[in-house]
């Protein structure tokens, strides 16, 4: 579904990140962990398009995503806060997201309601604008937006943190389903070491903007995570 | 203590990020600064002599006195909308060991020290100075001063006590209005009420001590009410208004493009800063009545072209001039979304046209000066419609300061940069030129349709420069991107 050649990130004579291949097959799902500035958020950045590769490329499903902006009908992504319109009800902005993929308001509130549980009633119908709204709320929001219109590839930054562990635990069960059941492939970058264990089937870990793994999870992976940055 | 809170104060205002700014701009805010300056000292000073001229029979004292009922009202309503009570600043010190009085007095006591209340001084003391020269008592004119100083202090503290429902605006709107209505129809003598008691400051030195007594009452009121008010849940939260959902389904009937016209008319409404140019660009439509009215420019055709432009093209410069800063929170999002960038820009462009037909619409009444001003403002809608448009677009691309939307709209110079003021030469001055040297070389006539005719020629040309735009957009996307994301620039 994506694959990476070559890529590299260089602010000046600093290289933020540089990932020689990677590959990552549909339906995955896909841990990214690492320490601050490892290049998690540049990796999500340059696979958006959202800034330019120094060299390389990122092909999403024979889309090259710098050429071509073909791929944005298939991948949705929520990075951060900046993902959200301030000014819009919870409502009015999954609408918007729902028209800008195609979807009426029918297929929204449809899908909608299958996250009530997520939701927790914090979300709808509360008469507030996402400015308004709890960093946490706000990441609910911005996280169920990226599931409107059956996108194949979602890609989430730090979905985990500032929820609740309810929430958490629920995103989990949701994260799971996506690449199990509907064949999506997700990315989800995180600081819990637990959380991407216990989703992902894969996880790479990035130091300094180099791959240093890559492991297939299986029950020691969350032992060889700890130990790894225990250092 | 307190050298620890100058310390921040001084800290928060050289680190501000307006202090950061590009020098041109920052050349442009203090040649403000100092003209605002120059002119309340030119005025005070010449205030003495403007008030013998206009009042031959009584002492300009006595005539001044007579108003500052109204100086004192209309700077309460002005500071209403200008100035807060920065309470969140002291957000951080709350959980520190200091003790919430000292808090409370800094906080107080910064605010004796804005700006605002120096304005008056600016005026009031050259005033003085005059006085003095032409021999007034040194005593009573020096108290009468110090009397001044406390009522501006007033004004500042009585302004945080009712600065909390727009129901205290309306209330001082409302006895502005009413006071001026009893003066003017004489059916109360308001000022001659009021004058004497204001003059008394002046003639009884020892009066002073009224408005000194008041000053520290109001100070001390304010102290009382926000001693008590210091926890995060009362008055330090920031209110959120209940969001209204309107529907806007009418949108839908501009098609791909309903999606983005209905997203920019919320931000509009709900947001201060571009409420404000909305409701700024209608008061421009009495711009004209300065000019129009006056013997000198009557025969100053060229003029009446700058207005034309200037009238109908208010909001376009206004709010274009910063597309697509306004997205700038959340452009990251746009540009990873689903999104047909030229929509995008169509959008931005039919909300840009309705604006300017609309202010051509208002005005119209100015024909009854002329139907040479119907004529050349006609003119110069089609030529903002067809050729502005796409040029503030264009030059929309340049853009790369960030827009906080919800920033008080008041002096906010956050998002502008040298684009901004390269953008108003072509989008004025061309057009102003054109109708120039067609005005002088043929006639007026020709000039209209010379600037109606490019106005058509960049409609029919639309299509092809909007898809030009949309390249020009995509190639800047990354530098947008990575400056809308600077929060402090």
């Amino acid at each position: 579904m994506i694959t990476t050649e070559n890529l590299s990130k260089k602010y000046g004579s600093q290289t933020v990140l540089n990932i020689e291949s990677l590959e990552i097959p549909k339906g995955q799902s896909f841990g990214l962990v690492g320490n601050n500035g490892a290049g998690k958020t540049t990796f999500f950045s340059l696979l958006l398009d959202l800034i330019q590769p120094t060299t390389g490329h990122i092909i999403n499903n024979e889309v090259q995503v710098n050429k071509s902006e073909d791929w944005k009908p298939f991948t949705a992504s929520f990075i951060d806060e900046s993902f959200l319109i301030g000014y819009l009800t919870p409502e009015e902005y999954f609408y918007f997201v729902g028209d800008l993929r195609g979807r009426n308001k029918a297929d929204v509130d449809a899908l909608l309601s299958t996250f009530e549980d997520f939701f927790h009633g914090e979300i709808l119908g509360q008469k507030k604008y996402l400015r308004d709204l709890s960093k946490g709320n706000q990441k609910k929001v911005g996280i169920v937006a990226s599931f409107i219109g059956n996108p194949e590839v979602v890609i989430l930054d730090e979905p985990f943190a500032n929820l609740d562990p309810t929430t958490q635990i629920r995103l989990k069960g949701i994260i799971k389903e996506l690449a199990a059941k509907q064949n999506v492939t997700v990315l989800v970058s995180s600081h819990d070491l637990m959380h991407v264990t216990e989703v992902c089937e894969r996880i790479v870990v990035l130091n300094k903007g180099e791959i240093v793994k890559d492991i297939q999870t299986s029950t020691q992976t969350l032992k060889e995570l700890e130990t790894f940055f225990a250092g | 203590m307190f050298k620890h809170f100058i310390n921040l104060q001084w800290k928060s205002f050289f680190r501000s990020s307006s202090f950061g700014k590009g020098l041109a701009l920052k050349i442009v805010m203090i040649f403000f600064g100092i003209y605002m300056i120059g002119a309340l000292v030119f005025v005070g000073g010449f205030l003495y002599e403007i008030l013998r001229k206009l009042f031959p029979d009584q002492a300009p004292m006595w005539v001044l006195s007579r108003y500052l009922v109204y100086w004192i009202l209309i700077e309460l309503f002005f500071r209403y909308f200008l100035q807060k009570l920065p309470v969140m600043d002291i957000k951080p010190l709350l959980s520190f060991p200091i003790k919430k009085s000292t808090i409370t007095h800094y906080i107080l006591g910064k605010s004796g020290f804005s700006g605002y209340n120096a304005l008056a001084l600016f005026l009031f003391v050259p005033f003085g100075v005059v006085l003095l020269f032409n021999g007034y008592p040194v005593l009573n004119v020096v108290l009468w001063l110090v009397s001044i100083f406390a009522i501006v202090l007033c004004i500042n503290y009585v302004n945080f006590l009712v600065n909390k429902s727009d129901k205290a605006l309306g209330i001082i709107g409302g006895i502005i209005v009413l006071q001026y209505g009893l003066d003017y129809f004489q059916i109360l003598p308001v000022k001659d009420f009021f004058g004497p008691i204001f003059h008394g400051l002046y003639q009884y030195p020892i009066a002073v001590l009224v408005p000194v007594a008041l000053a520290i009452l109001a100070y001390f009121l304010n102290y009382k009410l926000l001693k008590n008010k210091l926890f995060l849940d009362a008055s330090l939260k920031t209110k959120s208004k209940e969001a209204k959902t309107s529907d806007l389904t009418w949108t839908k009937r501009f098609g791909d493009m309903g999606t983005f016209l209905q997203l920019d008319l919320k931000m509009i409404w709900r947001n201060k800063r571009t409420k404000a140019q909305v409701f700024i660009s209608l008061l421009f439509v009495f711009y004209g009545l300065i000019f129009y009215t006056q013997e000198v420019y009557a025969n100053m055709i060229p003029m009446f072209a700058f207005l034309g432009i200037f009238m109908t093209g208010i909001f376009l410069s206004n709010f274009g001039q910063f597309i697509p800063a306004w997205d700038s929170g959340y452009y990251s999002m746009m540009m990873s979304q689903n999104i047909p960038l030229r929509k995008y820009l169509e959008s931005k462009a039919t909300l840009i046209s309705v604006s300017v037909v609309a202010m051509f619409l208002l005005t119209i009444p100015y024909v009854y000066f002329g139907w040479e001003a119907l004529a050349i403002n006609f003119g110069s809608a089609i030529y903002n419609l067809g050729v502005n448009i796409p040029v503030i677009l264009f030059f929309g691309s340049f853009n790369k300061k960030r827009i906080d939307l919800d920033k008080s709209p008041f002096g906010n110079m956050q998002g502008t940069s040298s684009t901004q003021f390269l953008i108003m030469l072509p989008v004025l001055g061309l057009p102003i030129l054109i109708f120039t040297g067609a005005y002088y070389l043929i006639s007026m006539e020709a000039a209209v349709i010379i600037l109606s005719l490019l106005g058509v020629i960049g409609f029919a040309l639309k299509n092809y420069l909007l898809d030009r735009i949309t390249e020009q957009y995509r190639r800047k996307k990354y530098g947008m991107i990575a400056g809308f994301k600077e929060k402090n620039s």
